[in-house]
């Protein structure tokens, strides 16, 4: 698109494609904003009047709103920390050399194909069950009580099971890095003198920078807005322990009705979100240029 | 020091025996060159001194010291490889101070070290700069630098100069000898340029299929080449070789004489032939003259001599200059 004219032509060409995003985005996002404004609860039909910011009043001064907030984060965290780690741990290992890789590999993918909220019965009712479950199973193997997970703690079980599904993503991504890097450069840094753990920090890891990047702000987008898997197995309890940001706001519209409320909450979340993209963007977005 | 010997050495990839039992000596100080055509295990026998890569059997010994078990690191070998492999995330000063971190030398003598490898290679205003941004003769030399901090018993290049254009390949061809001579530590070159290689050695060996053809200096090689295959590979352009009657003659299967020993005229000589091709260098022009009953002929004449295409010439070997080969195809003595 070098010319003047090209550039404006191209522009035209896809003017339908902006404008249509666009409406698709800015509608909703309008009505949202609308009804936040408006005192609408589906128990109560009637006039919904105008009541300023009063549903975000109550959403914000709502004590389990600053739970949600701190709930969301330790659970984006924890996943982040456990599928980075783990994922640089097994695009080093799948690297390797070794027989039967390609049926490792896909194996190891595997569980991302399936569905968070499948998964997440899989795990509820096979491996967390205090009763039939396979880790009870093992605790009464070696003697021990059985440990009820989710209901003693909620939060660190839905990480194992969010961190379970997006494990093999960050694989995959840091897999394809791992396969990028120039075998010379190891073999220069072979002879170098470096070790294998001083090849790993001082190569294979800032080789890795970029895809841990676009792994962390993929990731971190969708972990903002994990739902199925808190539905399916806690539904956000005991209490609220494990209620997350969009569980809360679906808590608040859904359950209790209040469309007004629940679009506060919605347009909170939304802000936040923001806020976090931008704070990512700013501190690690500079890996991504060239 | 940097004496290094390979005594029996074999590689083999699964069943190819690449390198079939090999003996070389490499004296200490020596520039020794690596040519053969492509495939023939040039860079397979450098990755074996070097230790990246197993070897299948024999011994290679380093200063004396069997270092056929010995890891990389610990051979003191250095390599320029041909993609330069530099760490790009590094800055030029990280590049070559990499292998005196991993050593843990003290941070003042390495500061020493590379303020002295930038000067000689006169990279001091590149230090801070990333490998991306640098040209590739100056990432070459970055290469060169980081080898040459770790003051190493020997230099093993591995076609250094392939990605480089013509002009600056003469450069740094000129700038490598020169880093031989003041630094007169064994230095072991692998290309398939046998320009590079008459040019830089104080001895060559030929390769093919892994084999050892030929060790001598390059006028060695180039005046009693052992056999076909190094006549025809040293020299450029390529040594003419001639059947059949006139090799017959002279008690020989096939006999080989160079393009600059022809002789060449307008009305009489040994050969009459129908130019084909000239190619004016300049100092000298080439020309390719097809004989009756052979292969076409390449001849060396002055840089003025106007034959053009279907011109008739005649030409003559210098009777001296004619090697001749026997059925196996060495050299006849
Ligand atoms: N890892 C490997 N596995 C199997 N065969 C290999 C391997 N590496 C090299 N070879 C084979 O060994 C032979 C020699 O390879 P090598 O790279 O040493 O050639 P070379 O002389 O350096 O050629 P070039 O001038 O093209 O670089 C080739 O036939 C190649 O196919
Ligand atoms: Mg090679």
């Amino acid at each position: 698109m070098a010319t003047q004219h090209s550039r404006s032509a191209a522009r035209l060409m896809i003017s339908p494609a902006v404008i249509l995003l666009f409406l698709w985005m800015i509608v909703p996002l309008a009505m949202t904003i609308y009804f936040s404004f408006l005192n609408y609860n589906l128990l109560r039909p009637g006039a919904h009047d105008f009541v300023g910011f009063r549903n975000y009043y109550y959403f914000l001064t709502d004590p389990s709103f600053l739970i949600a907030i701190k709930n969301t984060l330790i659970l984006v965290l924890g996943v982040l920390v456990i599928t980075v780690v783990g994922g640089v741990a097994l695009a080093v290992l799948l690297d390797q050399p070794m027989w039967g890789q390609g049926i490792v590999r896909i194996l190891v993918i595997a569980p991302f194909f399936v569905m968070p909220t499948v998964s997440a019965l899989v795990w509820k009712n096979m491996f967390l069950n205090p009763v039939n479950g396979l880790f009870a199973y093992f605790a009464q193997l070696m003697g021990l009580q059985p440990y009820d997970f989710l209901s003693q703690s909620p939060l660190m079980s839905i990480i194992m099971i969010v961190s379970w599904e997006w494990l093999p993503f960050a694989t995959l991504i840091l897999l394809t890095a791992m396969q990028s890097l120039d075998s010379e450069q190891m073999e220069a840094a072979e002879m170098d003198g470096a070790s294998a753990i001083s090849r790993f920090i001082y190569i294979t890891l800032p080789h890795l920078t970029r895809s841990i990047t676009v792994v962390i702000l993929i990731q971190t987008i969708f972990l903002l807005s994990v739902f199925a898997e808190i539905l399916v197995t806690t539904n956000g309890g005991p209490g609220t322990a494990s209620t997350n940001l969009p569980y809360l706001v679906y808590g608040q519209s859904l359950l209790q009705f209040d469309v007004g409320g629940g679009s506060a909450g919605g347009i909170v979340a939304v802000i936040l979100a923001n806020i976090v993209a931008i704070f990512l963007m700013r501190m690690i977005g500079k890996n991504l240029e060239a | 020091m940097g004496k290094i010997s390979l005594r029996k050495v074999t590689k083999k990839f699964g069943e190819v025996a690449v390198i079939p039992s090999l003996d070389l000596e490499i004296n200490d100080g020596e520039f020794v060159v690596f040519v053969g055509p492509s495939g023939c295990g040039k860079s397979t026998l450098l990755r074996l001194i070097a230790g990246l890569e197993d070897v299948t059997d024999g011994v290679i010994e380093i200063d004396g010291v069997n270092a056929t078990q010995t890891p990389p690191a610990k051979r003191g070998l250095a390599m320029v490889f041909q993609s330069y492999a530099l760490y790009p995330h590094m800055s030029v000063r990280k590049n070559i101070t990499f292998p005196l971190k991993m050593a843990g030398m003290d941070p003042a003598e390495q500061e020493r070290r590379v303020a002295n490898a930038a000067k000689v290679l006169n990279l001091t205003d590149y230090l801070e700069r990333k490998p991306g941004q640098l040209s590739g003769g100056q990432r070459q030399r970055v290469a060169i630098g980081r080898a040459i901090v770790r003051e190493p018993k020997a230099f093993l290049f591995d076609e250094p100069l392939s990605n480089l254009d013509a002009a600056l390949r003469v450069n740094m061809r000129l700038e490598i000898t020169e880093l031989h001579h003041t630094l007169k530590t064994t230095m072991i070159y692998v290309t398939h340029d046998q320009v590079e290689a008459m040019t830089m050695a104080d001895k060559i060996v030929v390769l093919q299929a892994g084999r050892v053809e030929q060790v001598g200096s390059p006028l060695e090689l180039y005046n009693a080449p052992a056999n076909i295959f190094v006549a025809g590979f040293i020299g450029s352009p390529r040594m003419n070789f001639v059947t059949g009657a006139d090799a017959d003659k002279l008690n020989a299967k096939t006999i080989g004489v160079r393009p600059e020993h022809i002789d060449l005229s307008k009305d009489a000589g040994h050969w009459k032939g129908t130019v084909t091709v000239s190619e004016h260098l300049g100092s000298d022009t080439f020309l390719h003259v097809a004989v009756e009953g052979q292969d076409t002929m390449t001849v060396r004449a002055d840089g003025d001599v106007a034959a053009r295409y279907g011109d008739t010439v005649y030409l003559t070997p210098q009777a001296d200059r004619i090697h001749r080969f026997g059925a196996d195809g060495k050299t006849l003595k």
